[in-house]
């Protein structure tokens, strides 16, 4: 902090952070705390502590297979948009490519267009093709949306990297194959687990393509989306949103640590 | 790299094909995008070609008429609701990103300049509010805002009120507030590396030279992180001006955006291509906003650096 702050200005900044801190975080707050109240409808005076909602949660199949829905396409969508962002990322961070920003801009789209227009578009397509919908499409659609996220993640990753460590592996005898998984991997390996976790993160909570391209496979946001009109299934639905939140708490702690550990091993190897 | 491209003339047309593929950057790097290209050309170019032919079909009950009419974009015209609500819908989403920025400003400035250690544990105090479901943090907003929501039975227990609000929900300021307060974190992240990137022996030179702290951050500090600024109004105001989850959870009859209109055009209203129409139309005019304003930033940045 700064130290010679003259006394006639105490620090706003801290302030404004606090409040603004309070603002962003507040809403977020009632969320739990009305999973754990045994009250059914959703509002104050709060009634007394209960756990019944997360037994509810356990004990309700079609929400926890929504949850398993979109665990699923999450998955897919995160290995299958870090491919497409891998090389798309490879390609351009090491060749001197004609016409690169025009292919930057391409795959850029998909974040610069609503996405109630790109679901309609595919959806359109897609029915005209006569494909059904399915969690299939949704996943493709998801991964078009997580590419641009997985590409950028990526390519400032690989940015720093030497291309003459992969040239000295090939003029020692390593096979493409061999030079990618021995000398490229590992050193982009950080920047493939954030961009799983990005793109994971982006298909899990997406509803509006989902809600477009889905036919009666839910997944967890448009379970979410058909609960909040029934207000007796709603605690059970705060229950499972305060659950997934204290995973992920937990995920992205690991995550952090993991890549502390990493900067050290680094740092103490000389790397 | 240049060396190997230029180095062996080759003769043969077999291997110099070969050779070519090896040796020319642009063919090699095309050859590894392709993959990318061609998902994005079949998921995205492909959807909103169709997008814009269907525009120009008609509905005809469950099927098209598939030949050439101008008839969609007659009637978005003639019925003044639809070009209402998609100019009500850019001036909302405006507003929240306007709100949304500045409020996010000071937060990343002083992230930036004001904190010397720990400044991931900031970053990721901002986003932890983030990671609860979207829908669930529009909910939320229905929590503090509702008849017997946080709100509401503050002000009934601090003996402000004696009967709830009413007119705190369902309305156009419900959404905006939701709006501005969803996409917070992403208003304040490109802010916060803009700023991050600044080399402050730049501040310093323009301290020394005599400027104030004022002076310095008009003429230094805010054009430098002006493209973060730029992200960060194009990241707020795109996806909310397509935005139909929020309206209909909070916004209630006047609160009604032109996602809600495309929505239903797909959905009760069944007409596709009407819907197909005004998506072009949004489409359009976003695009035109975001020039203008691309167009009126650059022009202050010239104008003050």
């Amino acid at each position: 902090m700064n130290d010679q702050r003259p006394w006639w200005r105490p620090d706003g900044f801290l302030l404004y952070a606090i409040i603004y801190l309070t603002f962003i975080y507040l809403p977020v707050l009632f969320l739990p705390l009305f999973s754990f109240n045994s009250s059914k409808y959703i509002a104050f005076p709060l009634k007394s502590f209960t756990l019944k909602w997360y037994h509810q949660m356990v004990n309700s199949p079609s929400m926890l297979e929504a949850l398993l829905n979109s665990v699923k396409v999450g998955l897919i969508v995160a290995i299958v948009s870090t491919i497409l962002g891998l090389l798309a990322a490879k390609a351009l961070t090491r060749y001197r490519l004609p016409g690169r920003g025009s292919v930057i801009s391409f795959i850029m789209i998909p974040l610069v267009i609503p996405e109630i227009i790109l679901a309609i578009s595919l959806l359109i397509l897609i029915s005209q093709l006569d494909i059904p919908l399915s969690l299939w499409t949704v996943g493709f659609s998801h991964s078009l949306l997580c590419t641009p996220f997985a590409m950028l993640v990526l390519i400032s990753r690989m940015e720093g990297f030497d291309n003459s460590l992969e040239e000295a592996a090939l003029d020692l005898g390593e096979n493409g194959w061999m030079t990618f998984w021995r000398v490229t991997f590992p050193i982009v390996l950080p920047g493939i687990v954030a961009s799983l976790l990005l793109t994971f993160t982006i298909s899990f909570d997406e509803f509006v393509l989902a809600f477009f391209l889905s036919s009666t496979d839910a997944t967890l946001p448009i379970y979410i989306w058909s609960s909040l009109r029934f207000p007796t299934k709603i605690p059970a639905v705060l229950a499972l949103g305060s659950s997934i939140f204290v995973i992920s708490f937990f995920v992205v702690s690991f995550a952090e640590w993991l890549r502390r550990r990493g900067i050290k091993l680094e740092s103490t190897s000389g790397i | 790299m240049k060396t190997s491209s230029t180095t062996a003339p080759h003769h043969n047309s077999g291997i110099s094909l070969a050779r070519l593929f090896q040796t020319s950057e642009a063919v090699r790097g095309y050859t590894l995008l392709s993959p990318t290209l061609l998902a994005l050309l079949l998921g995205l170019a492909m959807p909103l070609a169709v997008l814009f032919t269907l525009s120009f079909w008609i509905q005809d009950y469950l099927d098209f008429i598939r030949t050439f009419s101008l008839k969609n974009y007659i009637d978005f015209f003639q019925k003044p609701i639809y070009g209402k609500i998609l100019i009500k819908s850019i001036r909302m989403s405006g507003l929240v990103t306007l709100a949304t920025v500045l409020l996010a400003y000071p937060m990343a400035y002083f992230i930036a300049f004001r904190i010397q250690h720990n400044k991931l544990i900031w970053l990721i105090l901002i986003t932890v509010p983030f990671w609860t479901s979207y829908l669930l943090r529009v909910f939320a907003w229905k929590l503090m805002l509702g008849y017997n929501g946080v709100i509401n039975s503050g002000l009934k227990t601090l003996g402000f009120i004696s009967e709830p609000l009413e007119f705190l929900l369902y309305n156009p300021a419900a959404v905006m507030i939701t709006l501005a307060h969803a996409w917070a974190a992403f208003a304040i992240l490109p802010i916060y590396v803009s700023l991050e990137k600044i080399d402050r022996s730049l501040l310093e030179a323009a301290r020394d030279l005599g400027e104030n702290a004022f002076i310095t951050f008009v003429r230094v500090t805010l054009p430098l992180s002006l493209p973060g600024v730029i992200a960060a109004s194009l990241l707020v105001f795109i996806p909310t001006v397509g935005d139909y989850v929020t309206p209909s959870l909070v916004g209630g009859p006047s609160g009604i955006m032109i996602g809600n209109i495309i929505q239903s055009m797909f959905g009760k209203a069944l007409n596709w291509p009407l819907g197909a129409a005004i998506s072009v139309i949004s489409m359009l005019t976003v695009a035109l906003m975001i020039s203008l304003f691309l167009w009126g930033t650059q022009s202050f940045r010239r104008k003050v650096a």
